[in-house]
This record gives structure tokens, C-alpha cells and sequence, in this order.
């Protein structure tokens, strides 16, 4: 058994078993939404080398989706998380294909400009409440007979959805396709030269990161019975980059961890220091940069290597 | 033509001003990212804190330091604070670009980015702390209070005085960087820093200087700005995201082009005010979604 089998059955064990061992089921639930939102990201950045600072467009605009059906519509929950998913994918279509005319720095002005665009779309739209945001969306039956108002059944579909979205992204980038936007990442000249038609590539990989932070933030939704604008706000996208980053950029688990640590800290620090968590989340970001590149996870494998030699 | 319109000619008159001076803000703005793009390759995220702080720095002058001090002669005047204010913090950003950002320059350039906006969140986040969320009123100074009649409309002084003051710093910008003999060392250093270098030229005290007159440039814009918008911690936050799209608009290889893009982009947001005012939220983003379509380099850009 290889170390990420290792890892990916520990992840599932810890995951089943967390919630029975008295850990806030609400909580948990905010960390694998973030964990997820984060490992869609990192497909982005960690394994193709695209900073995208507006990665809350596709978690706020699916957040609001879901709220919106889930609600006004009275779909049912899967119904309603899966269409957030596809908006977000259709957004991340559009959003790709004009941010990939750009690289680099500019790619990432690009996208952060886009999500602060739709951010003032949803909130101007007044069918979505404006700055309240859609409050009190029900949790509805799942297919129509698991009720998820217990917070048991709903923490175990949540889990459930975290592990999907995460086999996904590890399938994704130990298939051919990964492989591809690896040797995009490590240099983007000679996957042309080698007849890759790397702009479907980076194209693709953005819709599919897009569709699963979709995913994450309808299932926020779901949760927390909320689309707030902060979902869509650009302090959010700069919440994933930390998360991803300081979990360990471009490593399988590193997200995930990151998305533990930070939300955990929020929990925390939020009625202890008030308006100081941003600070923290400043300096962690800058020491991150400065000193800690290989993030968390990075640096455990880099240990863990160390040690064997 | 306005009755058919359904506007009056003062409504109009008067949106094209703020436009104008929206306009003006982006050019001064756009053009210390351009500045410190070229020689540094980075985005610098923390402009917009470090024009926040130049408000700030200002509005502390004015209203809080002869109390703190308890010397009733410290109050630092407008005038003084246009000048204090940015060598303040170009100073503190000089430091940072020492310390931290200098550090990443074998980096990718993302790194930079991702540096400069941890930055903006600790700034921002420490005057949230020290002054909550609501705006401070900073007093426009005597000398520019009132208006102009100009005929057709009053323009009040100090809105003029703004716009003035703004395109002068911009030319200003300009000539030094394409006339003169120290611009000439900017420009070659910004093609081939490692050639500019082996001619004797002290490039990392260059690229110091250029970053922190870039931010000097923001805090500036800041001064300018007090009087005009509520002083407040969000303030640069919003403001540099529309920034990031004028520069993305205009490209950033040419001094000239930024001026021209962000006084042109301010002008037609305040038209849309005038006619379609839901839409002026983004009407920038829009344009820069059709330049991207129709001239991805950006408008003054070089594809590279």
C-alpha cells in the first residue's frame, strides 16, 4: 500500500468516525465544504500553475443557485446542488475562455476582476436579497427520504460529497489529462512544441475546478441554509489561496489540511479577537510566502524523505 | 437633445465631473502599478492599502496628532500632509520591498502577488482595528473651498484642483521616465536588468526606488482623495480591483496609454451613471471583458 492510499484511507476513517467522537457536526461539515473548495483550487493552481483570484465567483454563484432552486422552487437538495454545479462550470466556461487569453499576473487580475463583476450582479439582482443574501433555505429530503435536517444524516452526505469531488481530483491528476497540465505548469512552451493544444487544456482543467468549487459552495448552502455575498466576495478567494498554500500547494492532502487549520482558526479566534483574525490571516499568508512555500504538507513529505535516507 | 434624453445638461455636467475625477484616481493608480510592474515584474495587491493609508496619514495629521502629542501646534495641514503623506509611505514601502519582497524575485511572479495581498489584508485589517469600518470626514482646506461659475455649471474648486493636481503628477511620471537621463536607466532596466547592472548601474537600489515612489504615487492619490470620499480602511479595497481591470484594459507597456485609459474609463463610467446608473458598478469589468475579446495585449499592451 502506497503512502496516498495510506493517507486517503486515514482521511476516510478520521472523516467517518470524527462527528461520534463529540466534534461539532456543523463545524466539520464548514471544514470538508472548504476542503473541497480548496483541492478544486489547488487542480488549478498546485497542478497547472493558473492563479485564480476569483475563485469565490463559482462557490457564491453555485451557493446562490442552490439557495435559489432549493427554495423558491422547492427542488430537492441533490437537485439543487448539482444545478449550482453546473452554473458554476458554465461559468467557469465563460470565465476561462477569457481569462486564458491572458497568463500569468494578468490571468490573475482577470479573473479577480470577473468575480468582482458578478459580485456586484448578485448584488443588484433583488430576487436574491441583496445584501441579506437568501437566508433560511431549507434542508430538505434527500431524494425525497433521507432527511437532512438531522445533522447526522447530513453530515454523512456532506462527507460523502467531500470524498467524491476529492477521488475525482486525484483521478484527475494521475490520468493522461493530468499529466498533460503538469507538463503545462512546468513549462507551457514545450507542451506546445509537443502538439498539445494547451489552451483546451488550461480551458478544461478551469471548468472542471470551477464545477467542483461549485460544488462546494452549494453544498455550503446546504448546510449552513445560507448565500451570503461574502460567499462570492474576493476575501474569500484570497481564504482558498491561503488554504491551499499553506496546506501545501500542489500536494494531494495539502488543501484539505489547510482547510482544517484555517477555518479552524476562524472558529477559534473569531469572538476572541474580533477584527484582528484578518490580521492573522495576513501575517500567516506573508510568512507563508516568505518562509513556508511547501506549505504543511510539503514540508512533512520533505521529512518524511529526509528520514529514509 | 438632453429634454429628449430626459436629463438635464447639470446632471449630465456633473456626472462627467466625478467621472473625471474617478478618472483621474485610476491614472494616477494604474500608472504606479505600471511603474512598479515594469522594473519589479510584480502586481503589487497592497496599492490599494497604501492609498488608504495616505488618507489616513492625512486625516491623522489633521485631526489626531496635536492631540496625541498634546502640542496644539502639531497639526499637519493639508498641504503638508500632499508631501509627508507619500514620503511616509514610500518609506515604509521601501522597507517592505527590502525585507520581504526582494526575497522573491527568483520566484515565480505569482509569489509577489500573493505577498503584496497578505500585505493589504494585515494594513487594512490593523485600521479596521484601531478605527471600525465607518468613514472620517476630512475638511476640504480653505483656500480650495467654493466653486467656479463656469457658465454652463459651478465647478467647485477643489474637485478642479484634483484633477489638476493628478494629470500633473502623471506627466510629471511621464517625462522623468521617457525624457530623462534617469528614465533612461528605468526603461533599460526594465528590458535587461542584468546588462544595466554590469554598466555600473546600482539596480536593486533602483528597484527599491521605483517601488517606493510607485506606492508614494498611491498615497498621493490618497491625499487627493480624503476630502472627496470618506476616509475609511475599505476604501482602497473595491477601488483596486476596478484598477486591476484598467490595467488590464490598457496593458501596462506604455506611461502614456494608463493615463489616457484611466481618465478615459472614469469619464465613460460616469456617462453610464448619467444613463443607465444600475450598470456602472461594472460597466469597467464589461469593457474589459469586450478588450479581451477584441485586443487580449490590452489596448497600449505588446503581446508577448
Amino acid at each position: 500500500m502506497n503512502r496516498t492510499t495510506l493517507g486517503f484511507v486515514a482521511l476516510v476513517i478520521a472523516g467517518a468516525v470524527a462527528p461520534l467522537l463529540g466534534v461539532y457536526p456543523t463545524f466539520l461539515m464548514k471544514c470538508w465544504a472548504f476542503a473541497l473548495f480548496a483541492c478544486a483550487f489547488n487542480l488549478l493552481l498546485g497542478f497547472t500553475g493558473l492563479l485564480s483570484f476569483g475563485h469565490a465567483a463559482f462557490f457564491g454563484a453555485a451557493a446562490y443557485v442552490a439557495g435559489y432552486s432549493i427554495k423558491e422552487w422547492g427542488v430537492t437538495p441533490e437537485v439543487g446542488i448539482l444545478s449550482g454545479m453546473v452554473f458554476a462550470a458554465l461559468l467557469g466556461w465563460v470565465f476561462g475562455s477569457l481569462a486564458i487569453r491572458r497568463a500569468g499576473i494578468y490571468f490573475a487580475m482577470i479573473t479577480l476582476a470577473l468575480a468582482q463583476m458578478l459580485y456586484f450582479v448578485l448584488l443588484q439582482m433583488k430576487f436574491l436579497g441583496g445584501e441579506d443574501g437568501l437566508q433560511g433555505v431549507p434542508r430538505g429530503k434527500l431524494f425525497g427520504f433521507i432527511d437532512l435536517a438531522d445533522s447526522m444524516n447530513l453530515y454523512y452526505v456532506v462527507f460523502g460529497i467531500f470524498l467524491a469531488g476529492f477521488f475525482l481530483i486525484y483521478r484527475t491528476i494521475n490520468s493522461p489529462f493530468g499529466q498533460v497540465l503538469k507538463s503545462i505548469r512546468e513549462n507551457e512552451p514545450r507542451a506546445i512544441s509537443l502538439g498539445y493544444d494547451v489552451a483546451r487544456y488550461k480551458l478544461l482543467a478551469f471548468i472542471l475546478s470551477a464545477g467542483l468549487a461549485g460544488l462546494a459552495g452549494a453544498t455550503k448552502t446546504v448546510v449552513f441554509q445560507l448565500a451570503s455575498l461574502t460567499d462570492a466576495h474576493w476575501h474569500t478567494s484570497g481564504e482558498v489561496v491561503l488554504m491551499t498554500l499553506l496546506g501545501g500547494l500542489g500536494t494531494v492532502f495539502g488543501p484539505v489540511v489547510g482547510a482544517f487549520v484555517i477555518v479552524g482558526l476562524q472558529n477559534q479566534l473569531a469572538d476572541k479577537v474580533g477584527s484582528w483574525v484578518q490580521v492573522i490571516m495576513g501575517v500567516i499568508f506573508v510568512i507563508c510566502v516568505l518562509a513556508f512555500r511547501r506549505g504543511i504538507v510539503g514540508e512533512l513529505m520533505d521529512l518524511f524523505k529526509k528520514s529514509r535516507t | 437633445m438632453f429634454e429628449m434624453l430626459g436629463i438635464t445638461p447639470q446632471a449630465l455636467y456633473s456626472q462627467l465631473l466625478v467621472g473625471l475625477i474617478n478618472g483621474s484616481f485610476y491614472a494616477v493608480l494604474s500608472l504606479g502599478l505600471a511603474v512598479i510592474f515594469g522594473m519589479l515584474n510584480i502586481i503589487n495587491f497592497s496599492h490599494g492599502a497604501q492609498y488608504m493609508m495616505g488618507a489616513f496619514l492625512a486625516w491623522l495629521g489633521l485631526t489626531q496628532l496635536a492631540g496625541w502629542t498634546g502640542i496644539p501646534a502639531l497639526q499637519v495641514s493639508y498641504w503638508a500632509a500632499l508631501v509627508l503623506a507619500p514620503l511616509i509611505v514610500g518609506a515604509l514601502g521601501m522597507v517592505i520591498e527590502r525585507t520581504m519582497l526582494s526575497r522573491l524575485y527568483k520566484l515565480d511572479h505569482l509569489y509577489g502577488l500573493l505577498l503584496t495581498f497578505g500585505l493589504a489584508l494585515i494594513i487594512e485589517g490593523l485600521f479596521r482595528y484601531a478605527y471600525g469600518v465607518s468613514g472620517q470626514q476630512y475638511e476640504i482646506p480653505e483656500a480650495l473651498q467654493g466653486a467656479i461659475n463656469l457658465g454652463f455649471m459651478y465647478l467647485p474648486k477643489y474637485r478642479a484642483w484634483v484633477i489638476g493636481a493628478s494629470l500633473a503628477v502623471c506627466f510629471a511620471t511621464w517625462y522623468v521616465i521617457e525624457r530623462t537621463k534617469l528614465g533612461s536607466y528605468l526603461r533599460a532596466g526594465t528590458e535587461n536588468p542584468r546588462l544595466v547592472q554590469a554598466f555600473g548601474v546600482n539596480v536593486p537600489l533602483m528597484i527599491t526606488l521605483t517601488y517606493g515612489f510607485g506606492v508614494a504615487l498611491a498615497a498621493f492619490a490618497g491625499v487627493l482623495a480624503a476630502p472627496i470620499f470618506t476616509v475609511g480602511p475599505l476604501m482602497g479595497a473595491d477601488l483596486i480591483i476596478v484598477v486591476f481591470a484598467v490595467v488590464v484594459i490598457g496593458g501596462m507597456g506604455s506611461i502614456l496609454g494608463s493615463i489616457v485609459t484611466g481618465l478615459g474609463l472614469g469619464l465613460i463610467e460616469g456617462l453610464t451613471k448619467v444613463f443607465y446608473s444600475e450598470a456602472s458598478a461594472v460597466v469597467i469589468f464589461v469593457i474589459m471583458v469586450i478588450v479581451l475579446l477584441v485586443r487580449p495585449a490590452g489596448l497600449f499592451g505588446r503581446e508577448r
